[in-house]
């Protein structure tokens, strides 16, 4: 009977177990997970540290899940794996034998590089624990800077707003989140951020965090300003922790390196979700996502290949929904290299390096008062989108990037500056749903 | 209802109730569970969304309060399709081509 050993609770680590049991009913499984939280929604955080919901909501799974699952689950952390015996150690001295191992354990904060950024009241949003620290810290404290972009940077923004928190946002350039969003974008943004009372520092670098009795006390930009603060948050970008992978000697880049089987360079180890640097055979290089649902196909596939299948990963087209400034915004395909964004250190959470792909295409877009919608249209399909606010069209579009559905028939009026793109979207895709039986 | 309709707004309250259920999309969703903790009948709407399969239970009063909330988009109406079998929707629907239970398993 196989033992299989999963490190890291994650979507990946969830759905290789899912995965695993799919196929293998009575195989022994085992998680290891440093959190004694267990399995929860990392992304939920940005909504419970809002306070539009409370803790035990961020737990998909409970216990008779588990037990259906059958997984022996132990919190710890690993200190070593050691491929060649088949055997993993853990921190308390306890060893561990395996016949296939995976290495689930996600990405981790970069830490700002500026003298300060050990004094209490620096802030990140990885986990749960963070999560609590940051609504612990908004009880008392009354303004915090935060400094970074993407996703994460205004989860705390807002997560600090919605307690009350005064809040600085500095951004290095001149807008927001400039290698995803246009222009456009950005400022519907930093205009949502202003309406909410954030108050936005363009080019502004945080230089030094200044503190009293190893406490935030204020910070320093690079050009000398002084912002008195108590609370600074940093999101500047996220490593995948791959250092567990490096010591036990497997093949490491930017993370783990793995093939399309998420194979690892050791026979019987694997790795999936934002630790993984996934082999794209389609593009012939290995490129960094962290998203959700990736995590949870890789997981799935690396489970079904650790109980026996060869699946191969298909990487498909990056996609991500998430909420930015109050605005459900969907960002699909190829975007185009944009600009490079000062802000972050390669990739934040949510975020994929294949929207950085530029396509070759024109653009198109419709805007209203909140809402607004960018379509990539290459020559014979649609290569990308970003629909912020209304999301009516946003599965349409979807799929026509997916399916690369042939659009020349509309393409001319999803060009036409005065025509209306939402309607010839729309109808197009009406009559192709009624003629594919749906 | 049309996808036209629903942008004009033509589709009514009325409709909703008689012929829609509400149909997750997993591609969007996170397991975040803003759905579950504002469904006032206590269905675990996340749960639906994990597996790809639409809200069928009848004690789905369709009051559209998980759609609404929902940050990610994650949620619809869609008609009720009440003799088709659950599995096979979920394998042969669109929506959850890209969940890990679709062409895997």
């Amino acid at each position: 009977m196989p033992s299989y050993v999963i490190i890291g609770e994650g979507a990946a680590g969830i759905s290789a177990l899912e995965a695993i049991r799919s196929l293998d009913a009575d195989g022994q499984v085992t998680i290891i997970c440093d959190e004694a939280a267990g399995y929860y929604s990392r992304p939920g955080l940005a909504y419970y540290i809002t306070g539009e919901i409370t803790e035990d909501c961020l737990y998909p799974f409970e216990k008779v899940d588990f037990n259906r699952l059958k997984v022996n689950f132990i919190n710890g952390r690993v200190k070593s794996i050691l491929p060649a015996e088949h055997r993993l150690e853990l921190d308390n001295g306890n060893s561990m034998a395996y016949n296939r191992l995976l290495i689930a354990v996600g990405a981790q904060a970069l830490k700002a590089k500026v003298p300060g950024a050990e004094l209490e009241g620096v802030v990140k949003l990885d986990n749960l624990e963070d999560a609590n620290r940051i609504m612990k810290i908004a009880r008392k404290r009354h303004t915090a800077i935060i400094v970074g972009g993407g996703i994460t940077a205004l989860e705390l923004v807002e997560g600090f707003r919605a307690r009350g928190v005064r809040v600085h946002y500095f951004l290095r350039g001149d807008r927001y989140w400039s290698n995803v969003l246009d222009e456009t974008e950005s400022r519907i943004v930093e205009k949502r951020l202003k309406e909410e009372g954030v108050r936005i520092h363009y080019q502004t670098e945080l230089g030094e965090i200044l503190g009293k009795h190893g406490r935030v006390s204020g910070v320093l930009t690079t050009t000398g300003e002084h912002i008195p603060c108590d609370i600074v948050g940093v999101a500047i970008g996220i490593q995948p922790r791959k250092g567990i992978g490096e010591s036990a000697g497997l093949k490491t880049g930017r993370g783990i390196l793995v093939d399309e089987y998420l194979r690892t360079s050791e026979e019987d180890v694997f790795a999936a979700g934002d630790v993984a640097e996934v082999y794209d055979p389609t593009v012939g290089k290995a490129i960094l996502d962290s998203l959700w649902t990736p995590a949870r196909r890789q997981g799935y596939t690396a489970g079904l290949n650790m109980a026996g299948k060869k699946v191969p990963y298909y990487k498909g087209v990056p996609f991500n929904v998430t909420r930015l400034a109050g605005l459900t915004t969907t960002i699909i395909g190829a975007l185009g290299g944009r600009e490079e964004d000062a802000d972050v250190v390669g990739i934040v959470r949510g975020d994929s390096e294949g929207w950085r792909q530029m396509p070759d295409a024109l653009v198109a877009q419709a805007n209203f008062d909140i809402n607004r919608m960018r379509l990539q249209v290459g020559e014979r399909n649609l290569l990308g989108a970003v629909l912020m606010g209304d999301q009516t069209l946003s599965r349409a579009i979807h799929r026509l990037v997916v399916d690369k559905v042939d659009i020349t028939p509309i393409r001319e009026k999803i060009l036409n500056p005065n025509g209306s793109v939402v309607d010839a979207i729309g109808d197009f895709w009406t009559a192709l749903a009624s003629t594919s039986e749906r | 209802m049309n996808l036209k309709d629903w942008i004009s707004g033509a589709s009514t309250r009325r409709q909703v109730i008689v012929e829609a259920q509400v149909v997750p999309e997993s591609v969007r969703c996170v397991q975040c569970g803003i759905c579950s903790y504002h469904c006032p009948i206590g269905i675990d709407v996340r749960r639906h969304a994990w597996l790809g399969t639409p809200v069928t239970d009848s004690h789905c009063i369709t009051c559209g309060e998980c759609i609404a909330r929902c940050p990610r988009g994650v949620l619809r109406f869609d008609k009720t399709r009440l003799f088709v079998d659950l599995q096979q929707y979920a394998q042969g629907s669109r929506d959850v081509q890209d969940s890990p239970k679709v062409g895997y398993a």
